[in-house]
């Protein structure tokens, strides 16, 4: 059963790659990164009880936590890029 | 174990993963990027817990339990904090919600749905 | 900022025992120095109020989220019904709310429950109005009626 629900996580995770690839604009592929993270996050767990070794929950909870990190700084940087023409001058300003 | 935990727990296993799979078509199928946000959080909400959850009734390892709990409330805690940030920094960007539509291919979704 | 700072000590003791699993002298005197070095940089970083802390809420906060889990089911069926009946079942909508909360810990519970919900996603928190995308108009109307904000306001008693 374990392997269903892997299977499952991993079906999604490639239709949100495939909304990465395809997505039009900047924030659908951020968008899709971030689902794509949180199923990582999932199959890590289901892969950790499909191999018996639950010491697997620890890489879980770093990875639950940086994928949020990982976002929330993207697009901090994104917004400040928005605004000014290039990327060089973002990261004179700031 | 009992026998009725574990059929619960492939419950909660197999409607996680037909959940994932939903918010992943739903990611693919709707319109514009407003829309499509939607269908990512009930991967980040209901889908998570359910698989989380499943998980939970697998063991009896209390150090487990622990685990698996603080890694559903880590995600219930700062999936809203990302949406929000992603939202408002799709409209401060410049993007546009499309906010009535009537367009619909059904491709993605019969394909997906022989899998789960 | 005193209970505070007891509390986040508590708190930390709590989730360091859980996660250790090793208990050594050794060990155990490695995370005694930690939590002592992040109740420092905390206070130092002048966080550990009770915006980060809000204790005068423990005791009413764990009725209302079993009721927004109650909400949480029944939005995520429907957005997934909407999502396998295709794109001609959704009407997206977006309409400022105005509420009426009284300080900021309530508008961030508020506006944070609705993100959470599938099918709503606040894009804007003022004072006195927040902006909300819906997928379906109908969810638009349901937040009109205020049940969810009444809840909130009954926290704070």
């Amino acid at each position: 059963m374990f392997t269903v629900a892997a299977a499952a996580v991993l079906v999604a995770m490639i239709l949100a790659l495939a909304r990465a690839f395809a997505g039009p604009t900047l924030y659908d592929r951020i968008l899709a990164v971030n689902v794509f993270g949180t199923k990582t996050v999932l199959l890590i767990a289901i892969v950790g009880f499909l191999m018996g070794r639950p010491e697997f929950l620890d890489i879980v909870m770093v990875y639950a936590l940086m994928n949020f990190i990982t976002v929330i700084g993207i697009l901090r940087f994104f917004e400040y890029a928005a605004e000014s023409e290039s990327a060089d001058e973002t990261i004179k300003e700031r | 174990m009992t026998i009725l935990t574990t059929y619960i727990s492939w419950t909660f296993l197999v409607l996680g993963g037909f959940l994932c799979i939903s918010g992943a078509v739903g990611l693919l199928r709707f319109p514009d990027f407003f829309t499509r946000m939607h269908a990512a959080s009930v991967t980040d909400t209901l889908a998570t817990a359910l698989i989380i959850l499943g998980l939970l009734l697998q063991t009896d390892a209390w150090m487990v339990q622990v685990k698996l709990v603080m890694v559903l409330v880590f995600v219930l805690l700062t999936s809203p904090t990302a949406s929000h940030a992603l939202a408002k920094a799709a409209l401060h960007g410049g993007l546009k919600p499309q906010l009535k539509i009537a367009r619909g291919s059904n491709k993605a979704g019969q394909q997906s749905e022989a899998e789960a | 900022m005193k209970i505070q700072t007891f509390s986040l000590g508590i708190l930390l003791v709590i989730f360091w025992l859980l996660n250790s699993g090793h208990y050594t002298p050794m060990i155990l005197s490695l995370g005694a120095v930690s939590i002592a070095l992040v109740i420092m940089i905390a206070r130092r970083m002048k966080v550990v109020d009770d915006e980060s802390q809000p204790l005068h809420l423990a005791a009413s906060i764990p009725a209302y989220y079993l009721w927004l889990l109650k909400e949480l089911v029944l939005s995520n069926v429907d957005v997934v019904t909407r999502i396998w009946r295709g794109a001609g079942s959704i009407s997206p909508a977006m309409a400022t709310i105005r509420i009426n909360q009284t300080n900021d810990m309530n508008r961030v519970i508020y506006a944070n429950s609705i993100t959470l919900t599938p099918g709503t996603v606040t894009t804007e928190v003022s004072r006195d109005s927040i902006t909300v995308h819906a997928l379906s108009s109908s969810s638009i109307d349901a937040l009109n009626t205020g049940e969810m904000e009444a809840r909130i306001r009954r926290l704070d008693r």
